[in-house]
């Protein structure tokens, strides 16, 4: 890579950083415990719209994996979230009601809470509806995966997103609040992704899968990326670019092997389809705020009408990561 | 007559304490070193906490810097402490703030009663040691490290290349022979005291100061001299992985750990409660004098580097994406490219199915959609048979294939019809096995209704393309095992080609060859390729094929029985 395009990358930094600089006005606290971040915390930083429903088992699945301090950003929920967010005892939360779209989909306002409240913290960047898998994590903590990767000196953590959906047409079995969505959407594809190299920013693009498969058949390269670096030990002058499928400084997406072998690496797993999507695709078409014109939520609004089956003979069935390690989409690597 | 410990400590303090206290409440000493670089108030919390246990004290501190002469310095002093201030000790037991015992101190004292002269200390020559990182071994010993390296890679590196460069090698102190090992060690008070006392002890302390790492060579080195009896293995159970950083034990170990049957694990993890609560119980009182077995944790340690550093060969994943070349195997199994057998045998795939019993696909590259096994839209891993999926990542489509039916051979047909972009992966792929019938392409064109100047266009397009694919085939780079028939070799002869491919997928193979393939009837042939030749096209993929129009191709029939039947 020429001088010159690093140099790109290097500006391109800075703007995103002066943006989500910029875009802090947009910010009000709702609730701000921030004081109560102490050295070493665990964070997970998350952008919401009325996702009151999936809260209280989110925060439940992250606070039993270590997870000691949640940044929250609502935008514009009209549905109680961000009341009952307010109302958590390890949660700060800001509300904006400007434009998704125009944060570069929520991303500004995660740099700014990122580069304000992260540096020097091990932070985890999900959506609501992404639930971290990693290595050994039914026996082990958070804190255990990040002391080791901070031991071999690694500060970025890759996963693949990996689409959970449900036996049966997705309105079949309607969603209780406090019930882990994987209990309804438990099938996921296990092995039909596409992965090439994204030369500019050094990280991988992965696309298949579920959605791919059902939603894509016929326009494999508008189905969506799947490679994501949600887990990061942060430094103010850091920045995601896209969502979190890269960072800059792109060392930081290198979080895959190019000799060989296998470095360590998680999941998330995307229990997206569920019987609120129907809801939330048509509210999102409506709001025209979503990433390409919400070319995703236009297809899946067109698909869902018929109330498609993502369910195939060929469906896995959700056990554990060590189940996702044989099958190849996961690795513990070195991690032993 | 008891153990000492000398625990060197710099993080996770209440565990050292934990441990110390263990120790202490069974009768052995323990002098603890807590790195200077500690803060002073964690340090005298922990003082307090030890307050009432008489025989666990405290040496002076140093600044530890890892890979430097400090921490020796600081075992020293601490061993110092502990033999003029225990005379009970025997045995010193060198150990970390993350060390865990894992049996009960009696049965380690009863061991070492058996073992009374006995040091134990892994103790190797240079030559011989496989582990250690970064390719200095003897150079250790040899050259100057003044810079640190943890602080100042760079100059740490140009240093090592300018003496490399210019040749500097320093003298080893004579009768001294460098030897490496574990920094863990377990030594008795009389090499102990024999290597405090030693008249050269400042000539080798002189030497050992420069040297690279001297906490695995100062006493590994020195017993040599001054040992009566060396077992070169270290009682604690301590594994590294390939970059050189210890390996970290957790709850999950715990079987593990237990069933290894050493004496001491390092190193733990600061929050494995379990671990800790298990080990620190106090023995079940059922003293075992089994020897350490660390045989199932090595091969698990094994495995993670191996792992690390050669992954699983022919998958693709976030992190694990080989550049061309590295590898370690395109894909994950062999597998069978038949390329133009589908067009001349009716069935095909079905028939080598019952023959061979592999997983025998259609035209999986076919150009209306992937014809996956018994006509399947779906295949295993969710593979669909659309074919925009399919030609978005044609290589990302085989090796997910392959991948996902490891333990099944697979098998398919091929042909120019087919997506193309795929055919330089498997040419440059040892696991695939290509069997060619150049020119069968003319086939269905043959038996086509289609009107003839259609037909001539679509033959002089496929021919070029054959063309292209055999001459890849060909070339020096292929590392696929290819073979290849011209059409009219192969109608002379079927059966040989046949049952190499058959010998080569090598599955219970022939017992079910009781049927034939059927040919496809090729009368009139011979006269179809003279009517191209008339219209201007040349067809030489086929071979020689006889104008005669009664020309009947031998029957397909298997010739030699026999062996088929073996």
């Amino acid at each position: 890579m020429s001088l010159t395009r690093l140099y790109a990358l290097r500006l391109q930094r800075k703007r995103w950083l002066v943006r989500a600089f910029r875009k802090r006005r947009d910010l009000t606290p709702l609730k701000d415990r921030t004081r109560s971040i102490r050295r070493g915390h665990i964070l997970v930083a998350s952008t919401v719209r009325n996702e009151r429903i999936r809260l209280p088992y989110f925060l439940q699945y992250y606070r039993a994996l270590g997870i000691n301090h949640f940044l929250f950003v609502d935008n514009g929920s009209t549905d109680g979230t961000g009341v009952y967010l307010a109302g958590q005892p390890d949660v700060s939360v800001w509300y904006t009601t400007a434009s998704y779209k125009r944060a570069r989909f929520g991303m500004d306002w995660i740099n700014r809470l990122l580069r304000q409240y992260a540096h020097a913290h091990w932070t985890l960047t999900v959506d609501v509806d992404e639930f971290f898998v990693f290595p050994f994590s039914d026996t082990r903590p958070i804190r255990a995966l990040t002391d080791w990767l901070d031991a071999s000196s690694i500060r970025s953590f890759g996963t693949i997103m990996l689409d959970m959906y449900p036996k049966g047409q997705l309105t079949e079995h309607p969603y209780r609040e406090g019930q882990n969505p994987i209990e309804i959407a438990t099938w996921f594809d296990a092995g039909n992704y596409m992965i090439s190299r994204n030369h500019r920013y050094a990280n991988l693009w992965i696309q298949g899968g579920a959605r791919a498969r059902a939603f894509f058949p016929e326009q494999p390269w508008r189905a969506p990326a799947l490679n994501k670096i949600p887990l990061v030990k942060w430094h103010r002058d850091f920045t995601y670019v896209s969502s979190t499928h890269m960072l800059l400084p792109r060392g930081l997406n290198l979080v895959y092997d190019e000799w060989g072998g296998e470095k360590p690496s998680g999941v998330l797993l995307h229990a997206k389809f569920l019987d609120t999507l129907t809801e939330k695709a048509s509210e999102e078409m409506a709001r025209g705020e979503h990433y390409a014109a919400s070319a995703e939520y236009l297809s899946y609004y067109r698909t869902l009408q018929n109330n498609p089956v993502m369910w195939c003979k060929w469906s896995e069935r959700y056990i554990n990561w060590r189940q996702l390690e044989i099958l190849g989409l996961m690795s513990k690597g070195n991690w032993a | 007559m008891t153990v000492g410990f000398v625990m060197l400590c710099h993080e996770a303090l209440n565990r050292a304490a934990q441990v110390a206290r263990h120790w202490a409440e069974r009768d052995c000493p323990v002098v603890i070193h807590v790195d200077r670089r500690v803060a002073d108030k964690r340090f005298d919390r922990l003082v307090a906490a030890m307050s009432g246990y008489p025989n666990v004290t405290f040496s002076e501190r140093r600044r530890c810097e890892w890979g430097t002469w400090s921490l020796v310095e600081a075992t020293q002093l601490a061993v110092d402490k502990m033999l003029h201030q225990f005379p009970e000790v025997r045995h010193v037991y060198l150990a970390s703030g993350s060390c865990l015992p894992l049996r009960p101190v009696e049965e380690l004292k009863a061991y070492l009663d058996r073992h009374h002269d006995v040091d134990f200390i892994e103790s190797v020559t240079t030559e011989d040691v496989p582990w250690t990182v970064g390719g200095l071994d003897a150079e250790r010993f040899t050259l100057r490290f003044p810079f640190s390296w943890k602080r100042r890679r760079r100059l740490f590196d140009t240093y090592v290349r300018l003496q490399r460069r210019v040749g500097f090698r320093r003298r080893i102190p004579p009768g001294l022979e460098p030897h490496m090992g574990s920094q863990w060690w377990c030594l008795t008070r009389r090499t102990l005291t024999r290597i405090q006392d030693s008249p050269e002890r400042a000539a080798h302390e002189r030497y050992f100061r420069r040297v690279w790492i001297p906490d695995e060579s100062y006493y590994q080195t020195l017993v040599r001299q001054h040992s009566e009896r060396i077992e070169s293995r270290s009682l604690t159970l301590s594994k590294f992985d390939f970059q050189g950083k210890p390996h970290v034990f957790y709850d999950d170990h715990l079987q593990l750990l237990h069933r290894s049957d050493c004496f001491v694990a390092r190193k733990i993890w600061p929050w494995s409660d379990r671990l800790y609560d298990v080990f620190l119980k106090g023995g079940d009182g059922m003293a075992r004098r089994a020897e350490p077995n660390p045989g199932k944790i090595d091969r698990i340690f094994a495995k993670a580097v191996e792992r690390r550093t050669r992954g699983r060969s022919g998958l693709y994943m976030q992190s694990r994406f080989p550049n061309r070349g590295w590898e370690n195997g395109v894909t994950c199994a062999p597998y069978s490219v038949l390329h133009g057998f589908g067009d001349l045998i009716e069935d095909f795939p079905t028939w080598l199915h019952r023959a061979t019993d592999c997983r025998v696909h259609g035209h999986l590259f076919g150009p209306d959609r992937a014809e996956f096994a018994d006509g399947q839209r779906v295949y295993t891993g969710a593979l669909s048979d659309s074919v925009d999926l399919r030609d978005y990542n044609p290589e990302a489509f085989l090796t997910s294939l392959l991948w996902n039916t490891r333990g099944e051979r697979q098998s398919f047909l091929y042909g120019p019809r087919d997506t193309g972009g795929i055919l330089s992966l498997m040419v440059a792929d040892p696991n695939a096995q290509i069997s060619v019938v150049s020119g069968a392409w003319a086939v269905p064109l043959f038996r086509s209704a289609q009107d003839f100047a259609a037909v001539r266009r679509e033959a002089a397009r496929l021919q070029k393309i054959e063309s292209a694919q055999l001459a890849l085939l060909r070339s020096g780079q292929t590392k696929a095992r290819v073979r290849i028939w011209s059409m009219a070799d192969f109608v002379e002869a079927p059966m040989e080609p046949l049952q190499s491919i058959i010998d080569e997928i090598g599955t219970r193979a022939a017992r079910n060859v009781s049927e034939a393939p059927t040919m496809v009837d090729l009368t009139g042939f011979g006269q179809f390729l003279q009517n191209l030749k008339n219209e201007g096209m040349q067809p030489h993929l086929m071979g020689d094929f006889p104008v005669n129009p009664n020309y009947d191709p031998a029957p397909a029939e298997p010739r030699r029985r026999p062996y088929l039947m073996r």
